[in-house]
C-alpha cells in the first residue's frame, strides 16, 4: 500500500470505522459518550415538557391534544426502532460487522417499550376524541402487529442460547417485519381508517399550527435522543454479557481440564 | 393550566410514559451493575481475557 493512500481523508474514515467495530473500543466510546447524551437528552425532554404543558388548547381537541405530544413520538419511534434494527440485521446477513447482532438486539426491548406506549397513549386519546378506546382498522391492527413482532423477536433471542446462531434467525425475521413498517406509514392512505392522515411530516407542509408544532418536534428530538443513549447503554450491557459468558466457558474448560 | 373534563386521560397518559420509561432506565441500570458484579466475580476467581486484560476492564 503506498504511503498516499494511507493518509487520505477517506481512509483514514475507512479505519475508524473497521476500530469502532471492535467491542473493546466501542466500550471505551460509550463511557465517554453515554454522561453527554444523557445530560441533552434530560435537558431537552424538560423543555419540550414545558413546551408541552403551556402549548395552548385545540379548538376542537381541547387539553387532550397534550397526549400527542407524547403519543406522536413513540409512534415514530416504534417504527424508528425497527428500522435501526433492520440496518442492523443487513450488517449481520451482508458485512457480518461483529457489533450488528448485538445492536439489534439490545434495540429489541425499547423498541417494544416505545409500541406499547404509542398503543395505550393512543388508546388513552381515543377514548376521548372517538369515543372507543380501540378499533380493529388498518393503522392500529397493524402497530398491534409490531409490538407483537417485537416480543417474538426479545422471545426468540431469549430460546436460542448461543448468541451468535440466534443472530441469523433474528435477522431474517427482523427483515420480513420490516415489510410492516410502509404498511403503518400508509395504512390511513390505503384504507379507510378512524386514524387521522399524516400531519407532520406530507407534501406541501405540515397542517399543525407552529404553537403545536414546535412542542411537537423537541419532543419527538428528545425521544429519539432518548432511544440513541439507551440502545448504547444497552449495546454495552449486551457486550459485558457475551464477556461473561465467554469467559464462564473458558473457566468451566478449565475446570474440566 | 386546567385540563378540562378528560383530565384523567391526559395525566394517565404522562404517567404511564414516565413509569415505562423509568423502569426501561432502571432495567438498562441493574442490568449493567449485574454484569460489571459477574465480572469481578469472574476477575477474582483468577479467569483472564485472551487478551491477559482483567475481566472488569472496560477497554
Amino acid at each position: 500500500m503506498s504511503i498516499a493512500r494511507w493518509a487520505s481523508p477517506d481512509y483514514q474514515d475507512v479505519m475508524s470505522l473497521i476500530d469502532l467495530a471492535n467491542p473493546t473500543k466501542f466500550l471505551a466510546l460509550t463511557a465517554r459518550v453515554l454522561p453527554w447524551l444523557a445530560g441533552v437528552t434530560a435537558i431537552l425532554l424538560a423543555i419540550g415538557l414545558y413546551q408541552s404543558a403551556t402549548a395552548p388548547d385545540d379548538y376542537q381537541q381541547g387539553a387532550t391534544v397534550k397526549i400527542m405530544f407524547i403519543h406522536v413520538p413513540n409512534a415514530w419511534l416504534s417504527m424508528f426502532v425497527w428500522g435501526v434494527m433492520s440496518l442492523a440485521s443487513l450488517g449481520t446477513l451482508v458485512w457480518r460487522h461483529p457489533l450488528a447482532d448485538v445492536a439489534a438486539k439490545a434495540a429489541a426491548p425499547i423498541g417494544a417499550a416505545f409500541t406499547f406506549l404509542a398503543l395505550v397513549t393512543g388508546s388513552l386519546w381515543g377514548r376521548p376524541m372517538w369515543g372507543t378506546y380501540w378499533e380493529w382498522d388498518a393503522r392500529l391492527t397493524s402497530v398491534l402487529i409490531l409490538f407483537l413482532m417485537y416480543l417474538g423477536l426479545m422471545a426468540l433471542w431469549r430460546a436460542v442460547e448461543d448468541p451468535s446462531r440466534a443472530a441469523r434467525a433474528a435477522a431474517v425475521l427482523t427483515l420480513v417485519g420490516a415489510i410492516n413498517i410502509p404498511i403503518i406509514k400508509f395504512s390511513v392512505d390505503w384504507w379507510n381508517t378512524l386514524h387521522q392522515p399524516a400531519s407532520v411530516i406530507r407534501i406541501g407542509g405540515s397542517s399543525l399550527d407552529s404553537a403545536f408544532l414546535v412542542p411537537l418536534l423537541v419532543m419527538a428530538i428528545a425521544f429519539t435522543l432518548l432511544f440513541i443513549t439507551l440502545h448504547l447503554a444497552a449495546m454495552r450491557n449486551e457486550i459485558l454479557r457475551r464477556r461473561v459468558r465467554s469467559l464462564q466457558m473458558m473457566q468451566a474448560q478449565a475446570r474440566a481440564a | 393550566m386546567s385540563l378540562g373534563p378528560y383530565a384523567s386521560f391526559i395525566v394517565t397518559s404522562y404517567a404511564l410514559v414516565a413509569l415505562v420509561l423509568v423502569l426501561l432506565i432502571a432495567w438498562i441500570v441493574i442490568d449493567y451493575r449485574s454484569q460489571r458484579e459477574r465480572l469481578r466475580q469472574l476477575d477474582a476467581s483468577g479467569v483472564a481475557r485472551r487478551s491477559g486484560r482483567g475481566a472488569t476492564e472496560l477497554t
